[in-house]
């Protein structure tokens, strides 16, 4: 195991950025990936991420700006010359080779004579002791990929750097290789630098996410910092579902601030809001639709003091097993989403109901109104 | 919901009808194999039988020929001739790697390099084929003439000098001299080399050259570890197309060569049209045909590229 304190394997971009002819693939962006961590940069596609990740493995030149692999700036290195290793979408596994020369390939060229202890070690470690002389084509897509892991991992690089490397497997495979991924990293220590499109998957294996939009980092941290405090409506609606409320400031009362939208009132706790929040001043007011809960309007009585409220009807709701999830239209929000665990379920929650919606206010997050509420919907879709 | 229980099984109403027309479908892959087979029998495999049969005739020109089972033509035909099949293989030979060391960069460029000019320089490797064979073949007479440009340019450069200590040259000239000759044939097959080669260059996944490099290998390496090795079907197909019919050609012989260039082609040639020997004409047809799918199966055995995707 590497110390986890050792900064030699820590990425360090500065400045770093992409332009091709006119386009921008990657604008300058400032990024430090400790030693050790598991780091994905989660974007749709064509928004640089992959571009980010081929810069740091020397495939692609920058524009501008410097990448430093603990203290050692390798921009001008060629990636033959650089201790990181790739897992290349679609594997890119040599098919004149065997399991085992591909995975002796990075060893050899290295000048080493004698890999078979090693390259045995590393195939018992992705399960594939047993497939080591045949043929790439001649093994299933996920086997395919474990040897494309091998094959880098088996140069002890001071990164490892994954493009898309389960995007072509299917649903099942792709989890459990989620849980495999994440298994060799925490045994290995090295640090991986994951590039992938699908939320879950960043959300699951990595320590911190960069969620990248248009060549730009929106917004980086832990998974659940990202999920729970957005900082942008791109990052609300790439990870996962969220709902906003357009509403005014009215006045701010310690750590809160009170918010008018419609004919009631919202709280919202300052620290998370990421907009400048003025008395008068606009704020789109942010709601995971899990957060809610549902009451019906003859009840609204005993909903307990100090939630967030505001009533709506149920336009639509689709049972799908461990939850209901619920379109409500309001006056503040035409589609306001909620998921409801089939716990106690009402049988007064049918669509055409008056309901009132209430959360916990330290659930709220607020954003700056200037924005597209709709921004990033499509490319999680 | 009952309604699926009446949804039609979708292949049984069809089924009856489909019958007939999928027994008639057993016999389309042989009517469509027909026309074929019909041309190969009628222009290769007759054509074979009559020469093998006239291999073992004897008797002359005046009195007819008869199958006397004279497999002794072969033997006398051999002796007689050998040292011109020596040099047919030297000749094709050389061209070929000649092909092959031109071939390769060239197919490289295209197939990796050209971006937007892969077009223009795949149209400059064929054009030379809306020109005759033969006129082509007579430019390079002007070209490597006596006191011609080429000439000219190997005598400063002392490149005769060393063609010549080759016994590729001799003296002051390269026309009429197996240098010429292995022009020629260089010159005449080389797209047959660089299309096999581009196409199975063009096929290798570019993610390939990146892994490679992503794995510590130098350009170089990569070239001799990654790329060389998965384009080896295009050079065996390459060298084939072209090691073959530069064997039995006799034209580049014929014009830029002399009496002591002589291939095989040009013996059989001579032996068929001028001698009107047919028996032996036949039989050294044979003898190169055996001659070269002996050395193609050797090759293609060595290089083992049945193994390759």
């Amino acid at each position: 195991m590497t110390n986890k304190t050792d900064p030699s394997g820590d990425v360090r971009l500065t400045g770093i950025a992409k332009t091709y002819g006119s386009f921008t693939a990657v604008h300058p962006l400032d990024l430090t990936v400790p030693q050790g961590s598991f780091f994905a940069l989660l974007g749709a596609s064509g928004c640089g991420k992959t571009t980010t990740l081929r810069m740091i493995a020397g495939l692609e030149e920058p524009s501008a700006g410097t990448v430093f692999l603990g203290d050692q700036d390798v921009t001008a290195l060629p990636p033959y010359k650089r201790p990181v290793n790739t897992v290349f979408q679609s594997y890119a596994l040599f098919p004149h080779l065997d399991i085992f020369e591909n995975v002796a390939f990075g060893l050899r060229r290295r000048g080493w004579k004698s890999v078979k202890k090693q390259v045995e070690e590393m195939l018992e470690l992705v399960q594939l002791g047993e497939q080591a002389r045949k043929k790439p084509h001649q093994l299933s897509g996920g086997q395919q990929q474990r040897v494309a892991v091998a094959r880098a991992l088996i140069n002890h690089p001071k990164v490892l750097l994954l493009d898309e490397p389960l995007g072509a497997l299917d649903l099942k495979l792709r989890r459990q290789m989620q849980l495999e991924l994440k298994r060799i990293q925490t045994e290995v220590g090295i640090t991986f630098v994951h590039v992938t499109h699908d939320q879950e998957e960043a959300m699951t294996m990595a320590d911190t996410v960069a969620v990248m939009n248009a060549g730009r980092v929106e917004q980086l941290g832990a998974p659940t910092e990202l999920y729970e405090n957005p900082r942008t409506t791109f990052v609300a609606n790439f990870l996962g579902t969220s709902n906003f409320i357009e509403a005014e400031v009215d006045s701010k009362s310690g750590e809160e601030i009170v918010l008018k939208a419609g004919g009631g009132k919202l709280v919202l706790p300052e620290a998370r809001c990421s907009a400048p929040a003025g008395t008068g001043g606009k704020v789109l007011v942010g709601v995971r639709p899990e957060k809610i809960s549902l009451t019906h309007a003859d009840d609204a009585g005993e909903i307990p003091e100090g939630r967030n409220r505001i009533t709506g009807r149920i336009a639509d709701s689709s049972f799908i097993g461990v939850s209901t999830q619920y379109v409500v239209d309001s006056p503040v929000c035409s589609d306001f989403e909620v998921y409801a665990q089939n716990i106690d379920r009402d049988p007064r929650l049918v669509p055409g109901a008056e309901v009132v919606l209430h959360w916990n206010p330290a659930h709220t997050f607020g954003l700056d109104a200037a924005q597209d509420a709709d921004a990033g919907v499509e490319e999680a879709a | 919901m009952p309604t699926l229980t009446e949804a039609p099984p979708p292949l049984a109403p069809g089924a009856p009808e489909s019958k007939p027309p999928k027994r008639r479908g057993r016999f389309t892959p042989y009517w469509l194999l027909l026309p074929g087979i019909l041309w190969l029998v009628v222009f290769f495999a007759l054509p074979m039988i009559y020469q093998a049969s006239t291999s073992v005739q004897t008797g002359s020109l005046e009195q007819g020929y008869k199958v006397t089972w004279h497999f002794a033509t072969y033997w006398d035909a051999l002796s007689a001739y050998w040292p011109q099949f020596v040099r047919s293989v030297l000749y094709a030979g050389t061209a070929t790697i000649l092909c092959l060391l031109l071939g390769y960069p060239l197919a490289y460029l295209i197939a990796f390099r050209a971006g937007r000019w892969k077009n223009l320089i795949m149209i400059l490797v064929i054009a030379p084929f809306f020109t005759s064979f033969l006129i082509r073949t007579l430019a390079w007479k002007t070209i490597l003439a006596d006191g011609g440009p080429v000439v000219g340019a190997f005598n400063t450069l002392h490149v005769l000098d060393v063609t010549n200590w080759l016994g590729m040259t001799a003296g002051d000239r390269v026309l009429a001299t197996p240098l010429a000759v292995v022009c020629g044939l260089t010159y005449n097959f080389l797209p047959f080399m660089i299309l096999p080669l581009y196409t199975s260059l063009e096929r290798i996944d570019g993610r390939l050259h990146e892994a490679a490099g992503d794995l510590y290998a130098r350009p170089w390496t990569t070239f001799r570890k990654v790329t060389f090795p998965l384009s080896m079907p295009g050079v065996v197909s390459g060298t084939l197309l072209t090691f073959i019919p530069a064997a039995g050609d006799y034209v580049n012989a014929d014009l830029l060569g002399s009496t002591d260039t002589r291939m095989v082609g040009n013996v059989i040639q001579t032996q068929f049209l001028r001698v009107l020997d047919y028996p032996t004409a036949a039989a050294l047809s044979f003898i190169l045909m055996a001659a070269i799918l002996l050395m193609v199966t050797l090759y293609i055995r060595r290089s083992g590229t049945e193994d390759l995707v």
